[in-house]
């Protein structure tokens, strides 16, 4: 920014373009005052009008039978079956956490916890992918301890386990970590809630914290805007939101006793751009009006602007909208869960949000309304955006320069180089809270019993879930990265016996102000819509956090899905990507044809040699792979041979085939004895859609036939067991080595000291 | 006859349900009992579970022991019923006198969420007489404040009077002499940092919480 904010107008200062402030005033057929365009400048902002992004996202498909609630709403929710409801949404928190990594992360977890439970849902599992600069960089390190500690003391306290996520360490996050969080919720089907302000004459409960000057951050140059006197002004410090887990685990035992006891017509969270959002949102999706009484919002201050209270983010707050008859029974349930509850508002038929200068006694009479404003202008007309896209300059040059010509010196130690475990991370979690954890964090994808929230009875069935994303895939080329990605997820959830259900996403990119960006965020969703087409996989919500950069620097595209899926019977844990002595080791599914493509492009190993983004990324045959998958669920689960014919199974994706062997080596202390990997290209080649069996001796001929029958790729590639990790012909090491690799990895490097840089 | 077992449930407990449905699968009946209350009811023994009572503000269970419920917890316990403290349970029972020491803040300094080895130093306590001493038990672990400490006197009488009650086989957190579990004079009141109700399903990795759960519900009937 060049010139002074001062010297600006207000709307400029306050984020909005001049075509932006021309259509508020068309809208309101005035000019807006300064209370009016603050709360337009919340919500037509980026984070919550998704303006940039809303014209691709529509491409994503989002249909299908199970889907109760697509994207739109707090969470996407599923009929999941046995009368059951899943509510799953996935967020980012990258900014807050880049500068405040505890708090950053910590009101992360506390946000997407108030998606779910607004709807209904009791939050039952988190699952966080945590992306930080290199381990070698004292900041990234202090980055990834804030933040993983924040996890940890947010989401323990509140009491929802957290059961898997990813942990990645890479240049790209060194200045911009990026902190994606997802939850998944479960509710009896007949209690989903939308955040409705319906029925004239209801009220406007807000429940939880009191409204505080945290978190209005963006807003705060209305102070150089001249909005207030100077005292007031002084006041104003900057300030970081922060995380009370301790009042959020009430508030969700509190909202969930109110929606159980059929108490609230609607609710809704309070999250970005604050009340503002929350009644503007309920007022225009009940097609109601809603008049706010500012002073009767509780404050954690005082002299408090308006402005201030309609768009401050103080967490752990939620609104609800009552019948007037039910509000004593809400105030004894808030009274009990010893949570704070105020009639701020009140439901009218007028389509107008007014935010009145009144604490709601004396309505409609003397009060002064500050503010009065089209409900549904706020919530559904921000502008919609088509920017400019193009191809990076240099695309053709890296397709044209191929990691696969590199050579590889010494298989084995680059191997070694790729080995961490990400216990270190998530020990750190309770990842056992509720009794579902059947397949714990560490593995392809978290498997959790499901138990009707209601009754509590056990369905025999199971949800299981995994987050994935791969910026080096998506570096290359992100359409096909981002399909990629979706092959991964349906693979992670085949490894533990399920079906994908359906799929979130977290979009984390550059500046869309970048052509280049906005092209990757394009093809991205492109990839997307691709892969989840062929697989018949619904896409139910997602979250785009933009302006991820540095210096002027882009990250590397990073689009995150979360896919849950469903195991249809449980019978027993799925044995987990491990080796049991003597076990045949088969490779299923195959590379793909090198036409056009580069094998090791986008890789690990090519990002270890300093060739990063090049090459052609291999076109996946989705047909070929939902073979694959359906092969792999259904031996692990037992339905195409005896349940315990497969005694380990790990995916193959990130760091290749080789990976892979070192990983199960590694978690298992078995050796394996490997042939038949050509060379360094097939040991560190990602495509995905493969995975490695391990297979007692005894079911070998089974499994080999119902592989043969289906038509799948299969490669004997070795043996379980010994002291030792050999691949003929590329690297042999001591079982020792790679186990004492894998697990102090992360400790040495986290436990050495952090700087804040 | 199935016994009663009271689950106390402070705002910001969390694993009251978990107690509950590891109670009801071994024939007991779970009756969540909040912490406003002033009676047990017809409890035959009572759990305090785990979570945050209070948010753990100021420190883990400083303020529950204010709670209206632990007045009646308290003489229950006095009167010689079962009563088992679980992880933020035990840190409840310690503030509340109705056990000695103290938990402080893990050896490390980070929470810590994973599977212990146990080992059953003595049986005669409300919650190891169904095992024999000896046994070892892989039991999940799940906290910050676990590592518990005492007074060298008190360390003195708990292992001359055989209090006790279980061990870690490999200490995670630092507690003195790897005391995972304690249990008071009457050996009706028993506290661990231990989750059994954890372990009481093959699916989720253990069932060796069974026999801890099943003497908890055998001693409820014994004092009933």
């Amino acid at each position: 920014m060049s010139s002074d904010v001062t010297d600006q107008p207000t709307h400029r200062a306050l984020g909005l373009t001049d075509d932006e402030y021309e259509d508020i005033r068309t809208t309101l057929g005035r000019d807006p005052n300064h209370l009016e365009l603050a709360m337009y400048s919340v919500m037509w902002s980026e984070h919550c009008s998704y303006k940039s992004s809303r014209v691709h996202l529509r491409r994503l498909p989002s249909e299908g039978d199970h889907v109760l609630v697509g994207p739109g709403e707090g969470a996407g929710v599923l009929d999941v079956g046995d009368g059951i409801a899943a509510a799953i949404r996935i967020e980012s928190h990258n900014h807050p956490s880049a500068i405040e990594p505890y708090q950053g992360a910590a009101t992360g977890v506390g946000g997407i916890l108030r998606d779910i439970f607004s709807m209904g849902a009791r939050p039952i599992a988190v699952m966080d992918p945590l992306r930080f600069g290199p381990l070698d960089d004292p900041r990234s390190r202090w980055v990834a301890e804030g933040v993983v500690a924040g996890v940890s003391g947010y989401g323990n306290s509140v009491g929802v386990p957290t059961v898997g996520g990813e942990t990645v360490f890479d240049p790209t996050y060194a200045e911009n970590p990026l902190v994606n969080v997802l939850c998944l919720g479960l509710m009896p089907a007949e209690r989903l809630v939308l955040g409705r302000a319906e029925g004239p004459g209801n009220l406007a409960v807000l429940l939880g914290s009191a409204t505080g000057r945290d978190g209005i951050g963006g807003v705060s140059v209305l102070a150089s805007a001249g909005f207030s006197d100077a005292e007031a002004d002084a006041d104003k410090r900057p300030s970081v939101q922060v995380g009370d887990p301790f009042e959020e685990k009430r508030l969700i035992e509190a909202c969930l006793e109110l929606l159980e006891g059929d108490l609230a017509v609607g609710v809704q969270d309070l999250g970005g751009a604050g009340i503002t959002c929350a009644t503007a949102e309920t007022a225009a999706k009940g097609g109601s009006g809603m008049d706010v009484f500012v002073r009767a919002i509780p404050t954690r201050e005082p002299h408090m602007e308006p402005f201030e209270v309609m768009t401050s983010e103080s967490q752990e707050r939620m609104l609800a909208i009552v019948e007037p008859e039910r509000l004593d029974e809400v105030l004894a349930i808030a009274a009990r869960w010893e949570i704070r509850a105020t009639v701020v508002g009140r439901v009218t038929d007028t389509g107008q949000l007014r935010v009145i200068d009144s604490d709601g006694t004396d309505v409609g009479e003397v009060a002064e309304v500050l503010a009065d404003v089209p409900a549904r202008s706020l919530e559904d007309e921000a502008p919609l955006y088509h920017r400019e896209m193009a191809v990076p300059a240099d695309f053709d040059a890296r397709r044209a320069d191929s990691p696969d010509a590199l050579a590889c010196e010494d298989a084995g130690a680059d191997l070694l180089e790729m080995l961490a475990d990400t216990s270190w991370v998530w020990s750190q979690y309770d990842h056992m809270l509720f009794l579902n954890t059947v397949t714990p964090p560490g593995a392809d994808a978290a498997v959790l019993r499901l138990k009707h929230p209601g009754t509590g009875e056990d369905t025999s069935r199971a949800l299981a879930m995994s987050t994935d994303g791969n910026h080096l895939w998506c570096a290359v080329d992100p359409r096909r990265g981002a399909a990629m990605t979706v092959v991964e997820s349906v693979m992670n959830l085949a490894t533990v016996g399920a079906r994908p259900l359906a799929m979130v996403n977290c979009l984390n990119f550059g500046n869309p102000e970048h052509p280049e960006v906005m092209w990757q965020l394009s093809e991205a969703v492109d990839g997307f819509t691709e892969a989840l087409d062929a697989f018949g996989v619904p896409c139910v919500g997602g979250n785009v956090s933009l302006y991820n950069e540095s210096r002027g620097s882009d990250i590397d595209p990073t689009p995150v899905i979360g896919m849950l899926g469903m195991v249809d019977r449980l019978v027993a844990r799925p044995p987990g990507p491990t080796l049991v002595e003597g076990g045949r080791l088969v490779l299923v599914g195959a590379l793909p044809g090198t036409d056009g493509g580069d094998l090791l492009a986008g890789s690990r190993w090519a990002a270890q040699q300093g060739s990063r983004g090049t090459g052609n990324l291999c076109e996946p045959d989705f047909g070929a792979l939902e073979v694959v998958a359906a092969a792999v669920r259904d031996l692990v689960g037992g339905q195409a041979v005896p349940a315990g014919a497969i005694v380990g199974v790990h995916d193959v994706a990130e760091g290749g085939v080789g990976l892979a062997l070192a990983e199960m080596v590694a978690r298992s202390g078995e050796g394996a004895t490997i042939a038949r990997i050509e060379d360094h290209r097939a040991l560190f080649a990602e495509s995905p859609g493969r995975a490695v069996l391990c297979v007692d001796p005894e079911h070998l001929s089974e499994v080999l036939a119902v592989l043969e029958e289906r038509g799948v790729p299969t490669q004997r590639i070795g043996v379980a067991g010994g002291d030792r990790l050999s691949v003929k012909g590329l690297f042999d090491l001591e079982v020792a080595q790679v186990t004492s690799r894998w697990s102090s990895a992360l400790p040495d490097a986290l436990d050495r000291g952090t700087t804040q840089g | 006859m199935s016994a009663n077992v009271a689950v106390v449930r402070f705002p910001g407990t969390n694993c009251e349900f978990d107690v509950a449905e590891a109670v009801t699968a071994l024939g007991g009946e779970p009756t969540i009992v909040f912490h406003d209350e002033v009676s047990l009811g017809s409890a035959d023994s009572v759990v305090i579970a785990g979570g945050f009572a209070h948010g753990d503000y100021l420190r883990p269970g400083a303020i529950a022991r204010f709670s209206p419920i632990m007045e009646a917890v308290s003489r229950f316990a006095l009167e010689g019923g079962a009563v088992i403290g679980i992880c933020n349970g035990f840190q409840v029972l310690c503030e509340s006198h109705l056990l000695p020491g103290a938990l402080q803040k893990n050896a490390g300094l980070r929470f810590k969420c994973g599977t212990a080895r146990l080992r059953v130093e003595s049986n005669r306590s409300a919650l190891t007489e169904q095992c024999d001493v000896g046994d070892e038990l892989d039991i999940p672990i799940n906290h910050f404040e676990g590592n518990y400490t005492c007074s060298e006197e008190t360390l003195a009488e708990l292992r001359d009077n055989d209090r006790i009650v279980l061990r870690y086989v490999e200490n995670p957190n630092g507690s003195v002499d790897d005391i995972a579990g304690i249990c008071n004079e009457g050996r009706n009141v028993v506290g661990l940092m231990p989750h059994p109700e954890r372990a009481c399903n093959p699916l989720l990795g253990s069932n060796d919480g069974v026999p801890l759960m099943r003497s908890l519900l055998e001693s409820a009937l014994a004092s009933a």
